[in-house]
């Protein structure tokens, strides 16, 4: 599957962040680092959704097994 | 008993045993095939079939094995609810179990790039309808789905023959022990499988199917914006109580602030000072009063309270007590003391009793 850090978790992250900062007892020190990571999570779930390309493999039966192949679909 | 078909009828018997041992109930009106032994009455003229092997066939035959099929699964528990996975929010990538050719690939395809592109699709193809089409489902369905986070299960409208392979004891057994959630979209709505039974979801139509396995694109990204919304709303929250804070303390470091603060603690020694007045002058008060409670008793108690009921006291010149007529001697000095004054006396004679 993928390496990178999913949607789901980035997006849960994003929540924990606001949901910190509106807790309102946040040292100023640890706001800030709450909004500015916050902000990344943002930017990343946001890039994300809009640069997301689906891909479309189609199973196929390999020599050794299984393998995953490009399948165009319009 | 009796066989017919549009032409013709012949007369027939099943022992018993036979009949229960069919796994289905005789019905009129049902299509089977009979085999069996004939037997000939030359008398009467008549032949009779016993028989010894019936199965269903056509629709008839398609409704008796889907009961049996439905209720030794449900038997087993393979319906019950609690057996029901919910599906994943965010699949990273769907298995699709379908036909290669044919509009159900191509409609869940577009409807999951529209709403949740971040999804990759497995697409594992099989044979939908046919006899060896349970087997060709069972095996895309077991292949694709250790690589994915769901699986559509999906085939479009036909026939009830059509989608007969999604009626298979098998490749319901197979959707039950698959390792992550089924949604099944078999035919249209009012098309009801044995893998609709056993799926995790089922779905009315594939293209519902692929609307239940993603969220919306524009959904997330209005929640994703009220997200946003909620850092900024937040952080210039922490933003203004911190300046407020910072106002007050400012406020006391300046000369006024410092000013108050010694003005109240004034009023706090004033206040103070008051209160200790108040309590001094009621301690003395009550004081007094215990004192002239306490001078009342010694009234009562005191030798002059018997002076004034007509008693005198004796005393010498040198002021000791004389209580005993023996202890005087004539011609010596005495004082009387009367409850207005004393008198010198001296002592004439004296009489013991």
């Amino acid at each position: 599957m993928t390496d990178e850090i999913s949607f789901e978790d980035t997006l849960a992250a994003l929540e924990a962040k606001v949901e910190e900062l509106s807790r309102g007892d946040v040292p100023l020190d640890r706001a800030l680092a709450a909004f500015e990571e916050g902000l990344a999570l943002y930017r990343r779930c946001h890039d994300l959704l809009a640069k997301a390309e689906q891909r479309v493999t189609k199973l196929v039966a390999a020599t050794d097994g299984l393998s995953e192949e490009p399948l165009a679909v319009d | 008993l009796t066989l017919k078909d549009a032409a013709a009828q012949l007369s027939c018997v099943i022992f018993r045993e036979e009949a229960e041992a069919l796994g289905f109930d005789l019905e009129d009106g049902l299509d089977v095939l009979a085999s069996g032994d004939v037997d000939v009455f030359t008398r009467r003229g008549e032949v009779q079939l016993v028989v010894r092997a019936l199965t269903p066939a056509g629709v008839g035959a398609f409704w008796v094995a889907f009961r049996r099929t439905r209720k030794k699964l449900e038997g087993e528990g393979l319906f019950a609810a609690t057996r029901k996975r919910s599906l994943p929010k965010f699949p990273r990538r769907v298995g699709l179990v379908t036909s290669e050719s044919g509009a159900v690939l191509h409609d869940v395809v577009t409807i999951l790039r529209r709403r949740f592109p971040l999804a990759d699709v497995v697409v594992s193809s099989a044979l939908v309808q046919g006899p060896e089409a349970p087997l060709s489902l069972r095996r895309a369905l077991v292949d694709v789905a250790p690589r994915v986070d769901v699986v559509i299960l999906a085939r479009g409208g036909g026939s009830l023959e059509d989608l007969w392979a999604f009626n298979d004891e098998s490749l319901a057994r197979a959707i039950a022990a698959c390792p992550v959630p089924v949604v099944s979209a078999i035919g249209h709505e009012t098309d009801v499988t044995i893998a609709d039974f056993v799926a995790d979801v089922r779905a009315p139509t594939p293209s519902a199917a692929a609307e239940l396995v993603a969220p919306d694109r524009d959904e997330l990204t209005d929640r994703l914006s009220r997200l946003r919304e909620g850092l900024d709303r937040g952080f210039r929250d922490v933003l203004r109580d911190g300046a407020a804070r910072l106002a007050t303390i400012a406020e006391r470091l300046t000369l006024k602030g410092l000013r108050r603060d010694v003005d109240a603690n004034m009023d706090r020694l004033a206040s103070a000072g008051r209160s200790l007045a108040v309590s001094i002058r009621t301690t003395i008060a009550r004081e007094g009063e215990r004192l002239e409670a306490v001078a009342r008793r010694l009234d009562v108690l005191s030798p002059l309270a018997t002076l004034r009921r007509g008693y005198a006291v004796l005393s010498r010149g040198d002021g000791a007590l004389l209580a005993w007529a023996c202890e005087t001697t004539p011609g010596e000095s005495v004082v009387v003391r009367l409850q207005d004054g004393r008198l010198r006396a001296r002592i004439e004679r004296t009489e013991v009793a």
